[in-house]
């Protein structure tokens, strides 16, 4: 064998030959069997889907409305078909929601008889547990009546729509990620994940974050969500709003606390990549009124998603990690 | 020939591409992370933001250029290091397929975590650098992929602009890491001589070693073959999940959900539920709410049988004439993954596919060591990283392939029932391939040799 001939075996051997010129690729690289990128990673968070509702009593599945959150339900919708998805749904409401969020979320909870328990930022506010930040955003808040919420209702596995491809926090993160009981994660003792044996032991008051669309990326969620011919709130699409300008972003004027003086309206054509908190949420510009559309311009961006609209984690380096450790998604 | 247009098309991933899971291994100075740094970038998969905070954060250190290794370390701990502790996710496309980048940490000390990466790798990189050549490092990566059977091996001589390019060095360590990596029982190996400072065979083909007429690491990527001839294969699948609606439109519907963990089914084939037995017919496969005639690995699909034969979660439905024998004892071999030991008599659970039962511990015959794959007899306990031979007893029997046979229903997990760590990953059977003389005449001095 030649030392460049390193093949010990298969058909990549003809690539090594000496002085020789190079070898074309093999023209079939595609076995009938090989499942295409998507039915790949469906076909891996169904696994997951099934995987907890065989070993778990009592789990949930945050809903938010958006994209991510979606199509985690219509996954499970899939895994479990004919028969009903055997999970609830917990929403953490921040009060600062888009109103065509709201509706969806609703109609959805609606059309396929599920059952949605709400966890409000406001109703801690009031009560005088939180306290509103000056800069008026509610991400941060979300953590205590998420984690209260997961004690009250003892449930021991809770979905989360969170993708590795966001934040390089997250690309460390397992797909079943162990919580102690003040809910908190601990990124130096993870449980190595080996092959697709999922680890879900805990004790009594610990619970399990999981994270079905841990190998998606934005992109995949987007192609997914054509292929499949999912319903999405309009605030994906292009459409005429009302924005002002606040550290680089183009947000939505409400009672959460904008615009102030000095941040004039306008009118523009936006459309958003995120759904979250009103109040850290940039929409932007974009004229994609179409699944198509939106695919291409997402495929040529050059900014992430939580770089083009997401306040919250620019605050420091860390910012996704430390939330995380204090038991946010 | 169609070279990778990774680098300027927009629509890189928008077609209905493969996807292949791979992992790579190197030591801290071998360029590793510059070259997942490259792989990143020349597939637009680094944007415009994350590199403005990777400047950013260079600069707040003063370090006069970006340091790429800042895009994959992602805890605190690790920047505070600058090492990579654990086993980080990376995600690209190019048109022809999507990859899924397990990028793990050089050090000895987490072993651990290599294993981890490579357990769902199709394809290893390893890396070394061409100055030094194959070194004792190289060889433990080596073996763990052997270990772990990853079905494609590349080993990327790197640095190859501090050696003039030139072809003799590379051959040399070609050679010896080809004989080394055979020995151990890797079924393919295809090294390629890059730079990946310099991009040279990275994406593009270097200009700089016309000598080379294989492919860039990018071109290898892109066309290995992701799946196998699943003829071959016994087909396995692990029940996960019985799903009854038990309403009036579907009041008789009883289906086996699970993923499918090697091979093919089909609709009128015989088939054994394992442990019980009992066999029946297959009458029809859901693939997600559409009825189909065939499936295969690694879809996610539900079975209807003829009978209404007694299954749940843990059960495996197998071939009728393919079925594989269950047992109560368990040989294996097992990387250590906790802090805490293992140890001789130790009562642990046993995950294997979807059934955790009840074992314990009954031998430690030998604990490998990676460095120079000597062994030593009767360890007694295996500590964190540790990778050793085990005989265990469960108290329920199991049906295990070999590991050889199927990385999915031939692996298991010992998790420690008071507080659920992950103790141990398990491979059932021969721990490396019997290809060369040297596994069939291994020694039986502790210092010497390894006959796993």
């Amino acid at each position: 064998m030649t030392p460049t001939a390193t093949t010990a075996r298969g058909e990549h051997g003809s690539h090594g030959e000496h002085g020789g010129h190079r070898a074309p690729a093999p023209a079939q690289t595609r076995s009938p069997y090989a499942l295409s990128h998507l039915d790949a990673l469906e076909s891996e968070a169904v696994h997951i889907f099934r995987e907890v509702a065989g070993e778990f009593e009592r789990p949930v599945v945050l809903f938010s409305g958006g994209k991510d959150s979606i199509v985690m339900l219509h996954l499970a919708l899939k895994a479990f078909a004919p028969a009903a998805v055997p999970f609830t749904l917990l929403h953490v409401d921040t009060g600062h929601n888009f109103p065509e969020v709201l509706d969806y979320r609703d109609r959805t909870v609606a059309r396929h008889g599920l059952r949605l328990h709400i966890a409000s930022v406001q109703d801690y506010i009031d009560r005088g547990v939180l306290r509103e930040r000056p800069d008026g955003t509610r991400n941060p808040l979300q953590t205590v009546p998420l984690t209260e919420a997961i004690q009250q209702h003892r449930f021991d596995a809770v979905f989360g729509g969170g993708r590795r491809d966001e934040e390089k926090a997250r690309a460390k993160e397992r797909v079943f990620s162990l919580r102690d009981e003040f809910s908190q994660w601990d990124p130096r003792r993870q449980r190595p994940e080996l092959w697709q044996l999922y680890n879900g032991r805990h004790a009594p008051g610990e619970h399990v974050r999981v994270f079905p669309l841990s190998n998606w990326t934005e992109l995949d969620v987007w192609q997914y969500i054509a292929r499949e011919s999912i319903e999405l709130p309009r605030i994906y699409f292009a459409h005429e709003r009302e924005v002002f300008q606040r550290s680089g972003m183009w947000l939505t004027p409400g009672e959460w606390g904008g615009p102030k003086d000095g941040e004039p309206l306008e009118r523009r054509l936006v459309r958003y990549r995120t759904v979250g908190d009103m109040s850290c949420t940039g929409a932007v510009d974009s004229d994609a009124v179409t699944l198509d559309a939106v695919i291409t311009e997402i495929a040529a961006s050059r900014l992430t998603e939580r770089g083009a609209t997401r306040a919250d984690d620019k605050m420091s380096e860390a910012a996704m990690e430390d939330r995380k450790r204090e038991g946010y998604f | 020939m169609t070279n990778s247009t990774a680098t300027t098309d927009p629509f890189a991933g928008l077609a209905a591409t493969t996807l292949l899971r791979f992992a790579t291994a190197g030591s801290v100075d071998d360029g590793k992370s510059t070259l997942v740094g490259r792989l990143l970038h020349d597939s637009k998969s680094v944007l415009t933001d994350q590199l403005e905070a990777v400047a950013h954060a260079s600069l707040s250190r003063g370090q006069e250029t970006p340091d790429l290794a800042l895009l994959t370390d992602g805890l605190r701990a690790e920047r505070e290091q600058g090492i990579t502790i654990d086993v980080a996710y990376r995600y690209f496309a190019t048109p022809r397929r999507r990859f899924i980048l397990a990028d793990t940490p050089g050090h000895v000390q987490y072993t651990r975590n290599m294993v981890t990466g490579a357990s769902t790798a199709e394809l290893t990189v390893i890396l070394v650098d061409a100055r030094n050549g194959v070194v004792e490092q190289t060889r433990r990566h080596a073996a763990i992929a052997a270990l772990l059977r990853v079905p494609h091996v590349v080993l990327a001589v790197n640095k190859m602009d501090l050696v003039d390019f030139a072809e003799p060095v590379f051959a040399d360590i070609a050679e010896e890491f080809t004989a080394y990596a055979t020995e151990l029982g890797v079924p393919e190996v295809t090294a390629i001589p890059i730079s990946a400072l310099t991009g040279d065979n990275v994406v593009d083909p270097s200009a700089r070693m016309d000598w080379y007429g294989g492919p860039t690491v990018l071109e290898h990527l892109e066309t290995v073959p992701v799946s196998h001839d699943l003829a071959e294969c016994h087909a396995r699948l692990p029940v996960q999940y019985v799903i009854r609606p038990q309403t009036a439109e579907h009041p008789d519907y009883r289906g086996y959900a699970g993923q499918i963990a090697a091979g093919t089914f089909r609709v009128g084939e015989e088939v054994m539920v394992l442990p019980s037995g009992r066999t029946s017919t297959v009458t029809g496969i859901d693939l997600l709410g559409v009825p189909v005639d065939v499936a295969w690995t690694p879809q996610s699909v539900t079975l209807l049988l003829a009978d209404d034969i007694d299954i749940s979660r843990g059960d495996l439905v197998v071939p009728a004439r393919d079925a594989p024998s269950t047992t109560r004892d368990i040989e294996a071999t097992v990387c250590h993954v906790a802090d805490i030991p293992l140890t001789v008599g130790q009562r642990v659970l046993l995950k294997h596919t979807t059934r955790t039962v009840k074992a314990i511990v009954q031998e430690i015959p030998s604990r490998l060591t990676l460095d120079d794959l000597s062994q030593a007899r009767n360890p007694e306990r295996l500590v964190a990283n540790d990778i050793g031979r085990v005989r265990v007893r469960t108290a329920e029997p199991l049906a295990l392939d070999a590991y050889a046979e199927s990385r999915r229903t031939g692996s298991f997990l010992l998790i420690d029932p008071a507080d659920g760590t992950t103790l141990a990953a398990g491979m059932a059977g021969e721990s490396f391939a019997a290809t060369g003389a040297a596994t069939a005449t291994g020694t039986t001095d502790d210092e010497e040799g390894w006959d796993f």
